[in-house]
């Protein structure tokens, strides 16, 4: 019967050592979600084809529905909670998901977050098509994915400092047509924010409330 | 009520300060961080895990279930089954029952659920129940149920009377002016059959409920609807089949999709509602992948006759649809959709003579609903295709043929559709100037002479196109580039304004505000991602002169929240808008009034703007708004605070009988022009250009409404070319991700969109509805497109490689 055979396993999640007991049939996505508590990596279809559930092992992105959670013993892991940075700020890929539009239901979210995450740390500078390839892997069926691939542009360009403040606090600033595609070092994204008849976005709460 | 109109001419002088503004979603930053919750993360005490046995045959008796291994099992709390639980119908006729007796009639019917204490345990107690089934005959094709003599899917009706034949008696038919007439003075008729199979909607999050009872017998269902309160209504009337005589209360979790998946209720809500009922405990069932493929209700399929016709000037005379749709074998929602294809059947274009006829039939397949575009997809997949089709005969370019025959503003339909802002021919014109429609036509039509005079044979003619000509005219086939391309457009009317589909249409709105200056805005609509809660933040925080992050937007808790239509017929930014907007008006008056009492100053003089009350007769008086507050809230006399109520009902009309009259508060249009390469060697279409123009009355929210037009021209893309739920015999064949077509960023295209802002009189702002219409016109801009190619018509979806090659090879006599 499951759960007779459950082994604890001792790894690394978000930088904190973790232990959690693990049966021999566990996915490392049950062990995050039912074994740590952490339910911000999600269950799209347990078969690894939808990507929702992407995480980084070691630096690596997988699917971690298909990952067996004993073989994350040793291992360390980043989830999406993960990402928000120690000081409580959001990491560049999460401000650019939010002020890019990259984010409708969400559910995918968590999976594209990560598999950008990985992309950028190989490539800090990727064009769209590279990005298109990161997340081919990453079904979403809310945006159409350009957002998407916008954010992660946007998101490189903060990261390596080519956009002056493209991202910004969360004011609602960023989409804003200069910043945009003065980050982009691929036309595509260009072609994207000019076209778009997409009226600036001025900063909205900042300027409203007294 | 009437709405307040005092603001109106203040409004409209003052600069919009949030409204207009590409505000970010509202719950973005939760998402981001991993920290919404879905039906996937909620967990209750003692909540137990439900799961359902699915019938494994299409049409057959049930002989018996045998589920005493099941009950034995340790940690098994309830195994049900029709035999042993009250009779819970429901569906769009009540022609579906929670758990199924006697017979079944699709694959996916329930015919026993489980409670245990987990997962596991309740898979492992629904493979040890046995069902003896008997086969009965089956019937699969929807014209093969029509015949006399197929199998019935239901002998009898709900009210328990014997059918006759398959047929849903559903009066979907609409007629206007005299088609034979208008059929006599056409100079030219096209006529074509056109075929749309099952597709899904590919919601990322599965769906899924809690149900729990408390001591009382009150439920509360968590629940992923986009209907909160006809679902309130639908497990009201259950409580009473069941006999139990609590209260409901629906609470939404954060949901991952809807698409109008979720404009029905389902059986395993039922089932969770009677698991959780006969264990006194919560009961939470999560479909996965493969159930959310075969046990959720995909579009209906269609099959469409279209004729029409034009003079010799190329205006359209008549127009003649006819439709058979396959219901499955339980009537849903979706059953309804022809009432709304009636709509660009009857309207999109101007033809005075119009005939529109759709039959529902029962098969023993999956039982369909409601899927983004209600309907108008299928049917503008055969509009807009037959039309350049007849555009061709009539020796008249396609745009110039569109033109001559789109609608204009200040007219009456003939259905009936009071059409006030119009941005049909704007948008036409968008998408012409945005791809050079003339420059491109002009081009091909050298290419074309200088193909026949033999000075075309030059790298010129790389993307050569030959729509037009007839295969056998053009010059040996083999001379031609593998790759050839061409282009494509296609419109769309949708409602834009609401559609009154159901007996109301309306929406209610709270509003409170506290000391500090904080809304609070009960909204009975709800979000599936596509940013309502972000719309009214942004329409409330106009109104009041805050800014959004003041405005808390609450949906989705039917204690709390007042009545609504629900997320559909993208009627939302409309109706929810208005609602809020006229509930926020009646707080603004409120606080305005306050504040001349308590400034002892004439109330014209004050706005409410940047979070100040402003005084314009005397600039020291002004305030900051919450210090209005806290004066009226702690008066020494006459304390008040300020709170709103608002139901804003579309004055519209209920369509039956003749199906005339006035459908929506407003009409939003569409144009999609497309530019296709046709690999001739593989039937592989890829999309080099793609523009989205639509007529959006006004952009609340530029950033979220481009999301829409993005996620659902992808959508429609993928509807056109690859999606398809594979049926055998009524079993479904692929049921994952890895063998359903969805698009993946890799296949995306950059779909570029126009915004047309011609507002609508009676919209919040000018607004009207585009959650669906970026999706409708995609597949017949495609085909179009296919055909200006490579002089293939094609007229069934989706147009996969393997059909276009295997019609290109047909017509090159390969």
């Amino acid at each position: 019967m499951a759960g007779m055979d459950k082994k604890n396993i001792h790894f690394v999640v978000n930088g904190d050592p973790v232990s959690a007991l693990v049966g021999p049939e566990w996915t490392l996505l049950r062990a995050l979600r039912d074994g740590v508590g952490l339910t911000g990596t999600k269950e799209g279809c347990g078969a690894g084809e939808c990507g929702a559930c992407t995480v980084l092992v070691d630096g690596t992105a997988v699917n971690s529905c298909l990952f067996p959670a004993l073989e994350a013993e040793g291992r360390s892991v980043t989830t999406v909670e993960g990402l928000t940075q120690a000081d409580g700020n959001l990491h560049p890929l999460q401000k650019a998901f939010i002020e890019y539009g990259a984010v409708q239901c969400g559910f995918c979210t968590p999976g594209a977050l990560m598999s950008s995450k990985a992309l950028l740390d190989q490539n800090p500078d990727p064009s769209a098509h590279q990005i298109k390839v990161a997340l081919a892997g990453n079904l979403c069926r809310c945006t159409g994915y350009t957002q998407i691939v916008e954010a992660v542009q946007a998101a490189a360009a903060e990261m390596n400092g080519t956009a002056a403040a493209a991202v910004g606090n969360g004011s609602g600033a960023a989409a804003s047509g200069a910043g945009a595609t003065g980050a982009a070092s691929d036309t595509a994204l260009a072609g994207v924010t000019g076209a778009v008849d997409q009226p600036s976005h001025a900063s909205t709460s900042g300027e409203v409330t007294a | 009520m009437n709405p307040p109109v005092i603001t109106e001419q203040e409004r409209a002088q003052k600069e919009l300060a949030v409204v207009g503004k590409g505000i970010p979603k509202a719950d973005a930053g939760v998402k981001v961080t991993g920290q919404a919750q879905y039906m996937h993360d909620l967990e209750l005490p003692n909540m137990l895990y439900g799961k359902i046995l699915y019938s494994d045959r299409a049409s057959a008796r049930i002989v018996s279930i045998d589920t005493s291994e099941a009950e034995r099992i340790p940690g098994v709390k309830a195994v049900l089954t029709a035999y042993n639980t009250p009779e819970i119908r429901f569906g769009f006729l009540k022609d579906n029952m929670a758990l199924k007796k006697d017979r079944v009639r699709q694959y996916r019917d329930e015919v026993a659920a489980v409670a245990a204490t987990t997962p596991e345990l309740a898979e492992a107690a629904i493979k040890a129940i046995v069902v003896h089934y008997e086969d009965l005959p089956a019937v699969f094709d929807p014209e093969e149920a029509m015949q006399e003599g197929a199998p019935l899917v239901h002998e009898l009706n709900p009210k328990g009377e014997p059918n006759k034949d398959n047929r849903l008696r559903l009066p979907w038919k609409f007629s206007a002016g005299d088609v034979e007439a208008g059929e006599a003075a056409s100079a030219f008729i096209a006529e074509g059959e056109y075929e749309t199979g099952w597709v899904t909607h590919c919601c990322l999050g599965t769906a899924g409920c809690v149900a729990a009872f408390d001591p009382d017998d009150n439920l509360t269902m968590y629940s992923i609807t986009q209907i909160p309160s006809l679902a309130k209504a639908d497990f009201q009337e259950a409580m009473k089949a069941m006999g139990v005589r609590g209260k409901v209360r629906v609470v939404l979790t954060t949901l991952g999709g809807g698409f109008g998946s979720k404009l029905d209720t389902y059986a395993f809500e039922y089932i969770a509602m009677l698991l959780a009922h006969r264990t006194k405990k919560p009961v939470k069932i999560l479909f996965d992948r493969e159930e959310e493929f075969f046990a959720t209700s995909p579009r209906q399929p269609t099959r469409i006759k279209i004729r029409q016709g034009c003079d010799a000037e190329g205006r359209l005379t008549f127009r003649d649809i006819s439709m058979v749709l396959d219901n499955g074998a339980y009537t849903s929602w979706g059953a309804t959709t022809p009432t709304v294809m009636m709509m660009p059947s009857s309207s999109l274009y101007q033809v005075e003579n119009v005939r529109f006829r759709a039959t529902c039939v029962y098969t023993n397949n999956t039982y369909a609903q409601a899927m983004r575009g209600y309907g108008t997809p299928q049917v503008t997949f055969a509009i807009e295709s037959n039309l350049d089709e007849l555009a061709e005969k009539a020796g008249i370019e396609g745009y110039e043929f569109r033109l001559k025959n789109a609608n204009l503003p200040d007219t009456v339909t003939p259905q009936g559709f009071k059409v006030d802002s119009c941005g049909h021919v704007p948008c036409l014109e968008a998408v012409a100037e945005r791809m050079d429609w003339a420059g491109y036509r002009a081009a091909k039509a050298a290419r074309l002479a200088g193909d026949a005079t033999g000075a075309g044979g030059d790298a010129t003619l790389v993307e050569s196109d030959t729509a037009g000509v007839p295969p056998v005219a053009q010059a040996a086939w083999t001379e031609l580039p593998d790759k050839v391309r061409g282009i494509g457009m296609a419109c769309l009317l949708h409602v834009g304004g609401g559609a009154k589909i159901y007996k109301s249409d309306g929406c209610g709105t709270l509003i409170k505000v506290d000391d500090l200056g904080y809304v609070d805005v009960y909204s009975g609509s709800m979000d599936m991602g596509q940013g309502l809660d972000t719309i009214l933040r942004q329409i409330v925080a106009e109104t009041l002169g805050l800014g959004v992050d003041r405005i808390n937007v609450v949906i989705g808790d039917t204690d709390v929240c007042p009545w609504d239509a629900g997320a559909h017929a993208s009627r939302s930014t409309f109706v929810a808008g208005n609602s809020a907007l006229y509930a926020a008006q009646q707080v603004r008056e409120q606080i305005l009034n306050s504040a001349a009492d308590i400034l002892d100053t004439p109330r014209d003089g004050l706005d409410l703007t940047g979070g100040m009350v402003v005084c314009a007769d005397d600039p020291e008086k002004t305030t900051k708004i919450e210090k209005v507050l806290r004066k009226a809230h702690f008066a020494s006399a006459g304390n008040t605070m300020f709170m709103a109520a608002y139901f804003y009902e579309p004055p519209t009309d209920l369509l039956a009988g003749d199906f005339k009259g006035n459908y929506s508060m407003a009409y939003a249009w569409g144009c999609h022009g497309v530019e296709v390469e046709v690999d001739r060697r593989t039937g592989q279409i890829d999309i080099v250009r793609y523009i989205a123009a639509h007529d959006v009355g006004k952009a609340i929210n530029p950033l979220l409404l481009r999301g829409q037009i993005l996620g659902g021209g992808l959508q429609g893309i993928g509807w056109a070319l690859a999606e398809e739920m594979i049926f055998d015999e009524g079993k479904l064949l692929n049921p994952n991700f890895r063998d359903y077509k969805m698009l993946t960023a890799l296949d995306s295209v950059d779909v570029e969109p126009i915004l047309v802002e011609d507002p609508a009189a009676a919209g919040p702002y000018g607004a009207k509805g585009i959650g669906e219409p970026g999706l409708v016109p995609t597949a017949p801009a495609i085909a179009n497109a296919i055909y200006d190619a490579v002089g293939i018509r094609l007229r069934k979806l989706p147009m996969k490689p393997e059909m276009v090659l295997a019609a290109i090879m047909e017509a090159e006599g390969r």
